[in-house]
């Protein structure tokens, strides 16, 4: 037995999306860390699509930014197609996706790890976690070895008792060619959680050799990629385009007639899966009478023939897969390098969370990522970052860091997780954010890098230029509030039309009206960078449906801010219902607001709940 | 994606976010005197906003007296009623805020106008027993009432479920379950639209919504239109009988009533004051007002009566305009005529005593009304009455409501939601109309939704998701 001699303050256990951000925001915040891997070969390894961001993920990627995480800059270097999504619609639902060069990322994220000062990485499968008097203390290894810590943050994906299928074959993984981690989804029900079952699955990867690309449209990005990071000033690495093209008739004909050998048709597959993400063979059973679907074909990286094939992700035998891929036009020779498989895996259901992710049965053990019932890398990342900052806060008796709905989409996603479950693999989407239009990609820095410096993980030159940005945007609203401009100014331009003297403010709001336009008639224009006047046109703009997110907000900021005692007893509580004292007793929101968001709670039972606290108060 | 506001928790009456509450706090009776009572911090604007002093140099309101005066609609500035209000300034209340009471005086149907009036204003329809939670939340009840509160609440859970139950059977329920369907049908393609943009989900544009939109706004218009109709069913139509002294007005009232409910003589000014009963027509619950008959007159006493009969007729849904068909048509007559017919009340014009030698002429009659119908009956004898219930069924049952099959709305809860809806609609279109992107749409839908799962439930997240990926091929 190999007992460490170092005492980590946190273990963070599995490096992928998830446990990166969690290491590296521990270690940066001062903590000594400990980060375990299955693999030091697949330290941020993406299993699924090469690709980052999206809608409300290319959303999060930025509030991991603005946040100090690693996520936004390590895409930045090693992505290979920049796209804003979007772009003809308004600005909170704007977002970024850029294909990532997959091995590039890995090995850029491995670089940053093992440079991270106070960040130890170790390759060592985790067998059991190590437990004193109801707090997690460490963790015991294959190689029967020991660690010792203050608090261990769970970031083991799809690794609990996965199982692979492709076709009726299936065998233990963690991902197709590595180990699962049998032992510890053995030990976590005996600690007291519930587990629950989820599926997901990925396409085949195709050998670009044997593809005739010009059966496809070619898809480019933008000719100046828009970084995700809000410290990258321009992405220098080459860029590569991405194919579409579309399945037919013959295609759905294959694999209707072998639905018989799809694990998930003949019942083999218990899990959930994802709705967003339906595998070729649901799509062709569920719209029939769809004649094509989209197949894109996106390249895994530069160096590499890998090709990723979106849209058809597949669980059907080998054989199987590559006669109907062939029915595709450009696809009639094709090379499949490495099929496409389902994964089942156990996931521990999050309503076992606190906001901060602490677990409720075991203090001082957090999880982040897949382990939640999330799905994506962007949301692995997120909780990592949120779990290891609240994890450092506990060390460090400081309170937790929960961000609000109305704050960021990683308050939403947390809040949804810890309050409601998921029954599929979460992913975000923007419309799960009733405060959407506050919730821009545009301004995750001015939101929450106050937030980022206050803990240490973003440095003060960063924090005094977004202190200088907010002062700019400030002061250009007043002066555009303030300049006037007359009806016989010669210098109007064509477009603009005005029958009074109004505010450059006024012209602002005009919906064809842009900051460009005005140059003729701003003499005083102070020559703003590009940012602050996106932020400048934005604020006037969209005034009136902001405020009304606002008023919104205002209205519901009593119920969010009252907060409710954790030791509280329900089943004391006279009034309620047996059904909503349990499902309170479970969940033990911590506000009203979260209270009310559960799943079955009436508006009567939130008026009982007040009623009660209230009197126990005041009679205290 | 149950998206945005959908999504967010909801509103708990009672919160500490003090809104504005207002109901009738006296159990309603015909004839009673009624209290609206207002709390919260919008409760002396509104008030001081409906109430006019009725003598012009009134004092600046002192807390916690009472000030005479009328409720004003401020928007036709039509007088309402006559009322005393009292004003009390927080914390010296009964629920610890600022509230107002205004005591009304004339009936039912000014005091629901005053109440909707206080809600138009932004006050909100108060949760049975709302008062006294705030009542015990801002600690003016004592601890020992506490139990009490709670109970009243959870009984609320059961008895409002009931209610609610009762209010939604029949055609209601399903009415707005399918507009919400519709409306939730309408949110997914949004949705869709904006979180899956490189899906060929074949939505065409943002046309297709307000296409869409259309026949849901007519159908929302007829179920708010029936609010009337169904405050019809809950306190009958204020039916009033009117005419000059002596044309048979009471004689009437009894023959309608079958009984000898008014006293009659051949003498004018016999009814001095208004006489109230309630008869059902063709299953139409009327309340019949005998009124005394108008004229000019010195007679304190009789004046008195003819300034109530002015303000039956005033109130009055429905007139039946008694003339005496053995004289010709006088000053009164014609008065009379001119004063109901002001705003668009629904009118049947009776020609009473047709058992006597006829001195009207029809064709004055004409010039007079000339779109209404002409009711020849003899009171005394009893003749020509069923043609007047027949009118009398005709009249009510032709409102625009009715093609709204069956379903009415009945509860003014559930009135204030639609037309919330229908607010939030006018902005989907609004927002279609200036060619905003869809988040901004989606924003209006939602806030269409939440109005109406204040009586169907809400949206959840969840259905939204659900709707997308039922109706959608989603799958990058
Ligand atoms: N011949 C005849 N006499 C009638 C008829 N209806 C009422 N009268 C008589 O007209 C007189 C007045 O009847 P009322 O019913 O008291 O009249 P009113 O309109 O209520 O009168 P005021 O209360 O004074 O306004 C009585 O003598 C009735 O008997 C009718 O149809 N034919
Ligand atoms: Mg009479």
């Amino acid at each position: 037995m190999y007992i460490c001699d170092r005492e980590y303050d946190i273990i963070v256990v599995g490096a992928g999306h998830a446990g990166c951000e969690a290491a590296l925001a521990c270690a940066r915040m001062g903590c000594a860390t400990l980060l375990l891997t299955i693999n030091l070969d697949s330290v941020a390894l993406m299993p699924c699509n090469p690709a980052i961001g999206g809608l409300g993920k290319g959303h999060l990627v930025r509030e991991i930014d603005a946040l100090g995480g690693e996520m936004g800059k390590n895409i930045d270097k090693t992505g290979i197609q920049f796209r804003m999504l979007n772009t003809r619609k308004g600005p909170a639902v704007q977002a970024l996706r850029a294909q990532a060069d997959k091995q590039q990322y890995r090995l850029s994220m491995k670089a940053v790890l093992e440079s991270q000062e106070g960040l130890d990485l170790k390759q060592e499968l985790v067998e059991e976690l190590l437990i004193e008097k109801g707090k997690a203390v460490g963790v015991a290894t294959q190689n029967r070895a020991k660690y010792r810590a203050k608090a261990v943050i769970l970031c083991t994906g799809t690794f609990l008792n996965g199982l692979i299928h492709i076709g009726l074959t299936s065998y233990p993984a963690g991902r197709a060619g590595e180990f699962s981690s049998v032992r510890l989804a053995q030990q976590l029900p005996d600690l007291g959680f519930l587990t629950g079952r989820l599926k997901t699955g990925t396409p085949p990867r195709l050998d670009a050799k044997s593809i005739d690309l010009s059966s496809f449209s070619a898809q480019s990005g933008e000719d100046i990629p828009t970084p995700f990071s809000f410290t990258t000033e321009k992405i220098k690495q080459p860029q590569i385009n991405c194919y579409l093209g579309y399945t037919n008739p013959k295609t759905h004909q294959i694999i209707r007639d072998n639905l018989d050998k799809s694990p998930m048709y003949c019942g083999l597959i218990k899990g959930i899966g994802p709705r967003y993400c339906p595998s070729i063979e649901d799509k062709v059973v569920r719209f029939a009478g769809k004649e094509r679907h989209q197949i894109f074909l996106e390249p895994e990286g530069l160096n590499s023939q890998e090709i990723y094939a979106n849209g058809v992700s597949t669980s059907l035998p080998l054989e199987v897969q590559v006669s109907f891929l062939r029915t595709i036009e450009g696809l009639e020779q094709v090379q499949v390098m490495r099929p496409g498989y389902a994964i089942e895996y156990d996931f521990i259901p999050p309503t076992q969370l606190k906001p901060t992710l602490e677990t409720k049965p075991l203090k001082n053990l957090y999880h982040a990522g897949q382990i939640n019932g999330t799905s994506g890398y962007e949301e692995a990342a997120a909780q990592g970052l949120w779990a290891a900052i609240n994890a450092v806060c506990k060390l460090r008796k400081r309170t937790a860091f929960i961000l609000k709905r109305s704050e960021a989409y990683m308050g939403v996603m947390i809040d949804d997780l810890v309050t409601k479950g998921t029954l599929e693999p979460y992913r975000m989407f923007t419309s799960r954010a009733e405060y959407r239009l506050l919730l821009r990609q545009d301004n995750a820095d001015l939101r929450l890098m106050g937030y980022g410096y206050r803990l240490g993980l973003i440095p003060a030159p960063q924090y005094q230029q977004l202190q200088q940005k907010r002062k700019s945007i400030k002061g250009e609203l007043l002066r555009l509030k303030k300049s006037m401009v007359s009806p016989h100014e010669k210098e109007l331009p064509a477009e603009i039309v005005i029958k009074a003297s109004c505010s450059l403010a006024q012209l602002l709001k005009r919906p064809h009206v842009n900051y460009a336009h005005l140059e003729a008639l701003d003499k005083k224009s102070p020559g703003l960078s590009a940012d602050v006047i996106e932020q400048v046109e934005l604020e006037l703009k969209y005034e009136g449906y902001i405020a009304r997110q606002l008023a919104q907000l205002e209205k519901l900021k009593q119920l969010e801010d009252y907060t409710l005692p954790a030791k509280l007893d329900y089943q004391r509580i006279p009034g309620l219902s047996t059904e909503v004292r349990q499902v309170f007793g479970r969940i033990k929101p911590v506000s009203l607001g979260q209270a009310s968001r559960i799943p079955g709670v009436t508006p009567a039972a939130i008026s009982i709940l007040m009623v009660y606290l209230k009197r126990k108060r005041s009679s205290q | 994606m149950a998206l945005n506001s959908i999504q967010q928790a909801q509103v708990v009456p009672g919160s500490p976010t003090q809104d504005t509450i207002a109901a009738i706090s006296t159990p309603l009776g015909a004839g009673a005197i009624g209290i609206v009572r207002l709390s919260g911090p919008q409760a002396l604007p509104i008030c001081q906003y409906l109430f006019v002093p009725a003598k012009n140099n009134d004092e600046p309101p002192a807390s916690h007296t009472l000030r005479h005066g009328y409720i004003i609609d401020p928007q036709s500035k039509a007088r309402v009623d006559e009322v005393l209000i009292t004003q009390m300034r927080a914390p010296h209340t009964f629920t610890k805020e600022d509230m107002a009471e205004i005591n009304c005086h004339g009936g039912i149907i000014p005091l629901k106008e005053t109440l909707a009036l206080c809600l138009a204003q932004g006050a909100r329809l108060a949760e049975p027993g709302e008062f006294t939670k705030r009542a015990y939340l801002n600690g003016r009840i004592d601890l020992v009432q506490a139990e009490a509160v709670i109970d009243i609440i959870s009984a609320k859970t059961q008895a409002a479920l009931q209610a609610a139950v009762n209010q939604l059977e029949g055609g209601l329920s399903e009415k707005i379950k399918t507009l919400k369907q519709q409306l939730l049908d309408i949110l997914a393609l949004v949705e869709a639209d904006i979180d899956f943009p490189e899906e060929d989900l074949e939505i065409d544009s943002l046309k297709q919504i307000a296409t869409a939109l259309i026949p849901l706004n007519q159908e929302l218009d007829h179920l708010i239109a029936t609010f009337s109709e169904g405050r019809m069913f809950r306190e009958g139509v204020a039916t009033a009988i009117v005419g000059r002294p002596n044309v048979g007005k009471s004689t009437l009232l009894n023959q309608l009533l079958q009984q000898e409910r008014a006293i009659v003589t051949p003498i004018p000014g016999t009814t001095r004051d208004t006489i109230e009963e309630s008869i059902n027509i063709g299953g139409f619950p009327l309340r019949l007002i005998d009124t005394a008959g108008i004229t000019h007159t010195q007679d304190v006493v009789e004046k008195h009566g003819i300034k109530r009969s002015r303000q039956a007729l005033k109130q009055a849904e429905l007139v039946l305009l008694v003339l005496d068909g053995s004289q010709p048509l006088t000053d009164d007559d014609r008065k009379i005529i001119q004063a109901a017919t002001g705003d668009n009340k629904k009118i049947i014009l009776i020609i009473n005593k047709m058992d006597l030698k006829q001195g009207v002429d029809p064709a004055q009659l004409q010039s007079l009304l000339p779109t209404d119908e002409v009711i020849y009956l003899s009171a005394k004898q009893g003749q020509g009455l069923d043609k007047l219930t027949k009118a009398i069924v005709k009249r009510l049952s032709g409102s625009d409501a009715s093609d709204s099959e069956g379903a009415i709305i009945t509860n003014a809860r559930h009135h204030q939601a639609l037309i919330k809806t229908q607010r939030a609609l006018k902005q989907v279109m609004a927002t279609l109309e200036q060619g905003l992107s869809p988040e901004f749409v989606a924003l209006d839908l939602n806030e269409a939704l939440n109005a109406l799962g204040e009586i169907v439930g809400q949206t959840t997240c969840a259905d939204v998701l659900e709707r997308i990926f039922s109706q959608f091929c989603i799958g990058k």
